[in-house]
């Protein structure tokens, strides 16, 4: 559903991303780990056209992704850090979203209605806590059905109440035949969720295994473990 | 069909941006000001015509102050905004163009408010319409350029610090330096490359419009007269109009294609 073919992107003189290719189907749920700074955001970014890449296209159905726009409606994205108009309240966010997305009908107000986010109508952005911009980013990520959601660290600043809400979401939209890409430091949180995932690091793809792989070849039962048994190997290999 | 709906979504960002504008106390206070400055000028004399420089100095200096100003400042603080519009389905394009669109329409709507009514009431002949005109298309050139500053940093303060840089040069230095080389260079014949030099500056360009309107150009000497062979012809107002509308396109596109390029 969603090819990344050759991307490169520089800022400047650091290069964030370095040839990297990748596929994403439909139905999966994958998860993008690496340490700080390896480039899944500006990975997530360039999906969204929101960082153009230096070099590479990305397809999405087959179709570049360049200079176009039509496909952001079937994306839903929460960002890590959601940033709003200070003063407007989170009814007038919900309601000017409608507005742009133009469609009231078939809308997917589970988020909403579990974060109880119809007492916070009439807060305004700026006095909101972080966990819950959080909860509005996400409410706004799920409310128009896309096809593919793309969650950036979502379950940072949620409280564990509202991230267990989340999650349920998350695994009920997986088995609709969604896509989720959802890009994470929680790695104990990822096993009841994902079905592939993506190791990245120095903006390079390190791997990219289904999780029945990644579990045989590393004879772990968590994925923490897993990538943990992973990486230590890697480090010894370099020591030697 | 498609081409309409594309319209719509275009409509929809304008409303939300100038719905947002006019809710904003800057913008009323500037419509006041404007209003009570041309009002009271216009009161003050029987004659209209020392109402009409008052407005003109409105016009050349305060006009463009605000807009670049307060369009500076309100890109700054739309970017978070304009980043929640880019994650939608929403061409960039699109995304610029209904900013100035909605900058563009509070601020022309201030002007025509706050100087404009007060201008047809007391001066309905040609030197109105035309005050009205070029007022309205000073606005435009000075949002214009606000983009340019505002794309060309990401920094608040570099970014306002551009803006009032650029206004000081266009409203002050650009003159002065004009004056310079007009005393340094007075032995030479360089009265007919000065026309062309005024359209370098937007201010200029109104100030030598209205001025030859008022008929004070007797008071410009042998210039003067070189002014008013070329502006006041109806191709030199023609060619000073089109090149006012220039000073507008011109910062716009190239802001326009930044943006397109931008990482946010």
């Amino acid at each position: 559903m969603i090819e990344i073919k050759n991307i490169y992107k520089k800022f400047g003189k650091l290069e964030v991303l370095s040839n990297v290719n990748l596929s994403f189907d439909k139905g999966e749920c994958i998860a993008l780990i690496g340490p700080n700074g390896c480039g899944k955001t500006t990975l997530i970014k360039s999906v969204l056209g929101m960082v153009i890449p230096t070099k590479g296209d990305v397809l999405f159905d087959q179709k570049s992704i360049l200079n176009e726009f039509e496909y952001r409606k079937n994306i839903g994205y929460m960002p890590q850090i959601g940033r709003y108009p200070d003063y407007m309240t989170v009814g007038q966010i919900i309601e000017m979203m409608k507005k742009i997305r133009n469609s009231h009908e078939n809308l997917d107000e589970d988020l909403f209605k579990a974060f109880e986010l119809e007492k916070m109508f009439d807060k305004e952005m700026r006095t909101l806590s972080g966990g819950t911009t959080q909860k509005v980013s996400a409410t706004l990520a799920f409310l128009f059905n896309p096809d593919v959601l793309i969650l950036d660290e979502p379950t940072a600043g949620l409280d564990p109440l509202a991230s267990e809400i989340l999650k349920e979401k998350i695994i009920k939209e997986k088995e609709k035949g969604k896509l989720i890409l959802i890009t994470s430091h929680l790695l104990s949180e990822l096993d009841e969720m994902v079905t592939q995932i993506i190791f990245m690091q120095d903006g390079k793809v390190h791997f990219h295994k289904t999780i029945a792989d990644l579990l045989d070849s590393t004879n772990e039962k968590k994925i923490s473990k897993a990538i943990a048994k992973i990486l230590k190997n890697k480090s010894n290999e370099q020591n030697n | 069909m498609q081409k309409s709906l594309k319209i719509k979504a275009m409509n929809r960002i304008i409303k939300i941006i100038f719905l947002d504008i006019l809710k904003n106390k800057i913008i009323l206070a500037y419509t006041f000001i404007l209003a009570i400055l041309s009002w009271s000028s216009f009161g003050l004399e029987d004659n209209s015509a020392k109402g009409l420089l008052t407005i003109l100095n409105i016009i050349l200096f305060t006009v463009p102050l605000v807009s670049i100003l307060f369009a500076t400042i309100y890109l700054y603080n739309s970017s978070e905004f304009i980043e929640l519009l880019l994650s939608q389905p929403i061409k960039r394009k699109k995304i610029w163009t209904s900013l100035f669109l909605g900058l563009s329409l509070s601020m022309v709507l201030a002007f025509f408010v706050g100087a404009g009514i007060p201008l047809l009431i007391n001066a309905p002949d040609r030197i109105g319409v035309m005050m009205l005109i070029v007022g309205i298309l000073i606005s435009l050139v000075f949002v214009a350029l606000a983009f340019l500053s505002s794309i060309i940093t990401r920094d608040k303060a570099k970014g306002i610090g551009i803006a009032i840089m650029t206004w000081l040069y266009f409203a002050l230095l650009f003159d002065g330096m004009v004056l310079f080389l007009l005393f340094q260079l007075s032995d030479y014949p360089i009265e007919k490359a000065m026309v062309g030099v005024t359209a370098l500056s937007p201010i200029d360009l109104a100030r030598i419009q209205i001025l030859l309107q008022l008929d004070v150009s007797a008071m410009m000497g042998y210039t003067g007269a070189i002014f008013k062979d070329f502006f006041g012809t109806s191709l030199g107002l023609i060619i000073s109009f089109l090149l006012l509308c220039l000073w507008v396109f011109i910062p716009f596109f190239v802001s326009l294609r930044k943006f397109k390029s931008k990482d946010l």
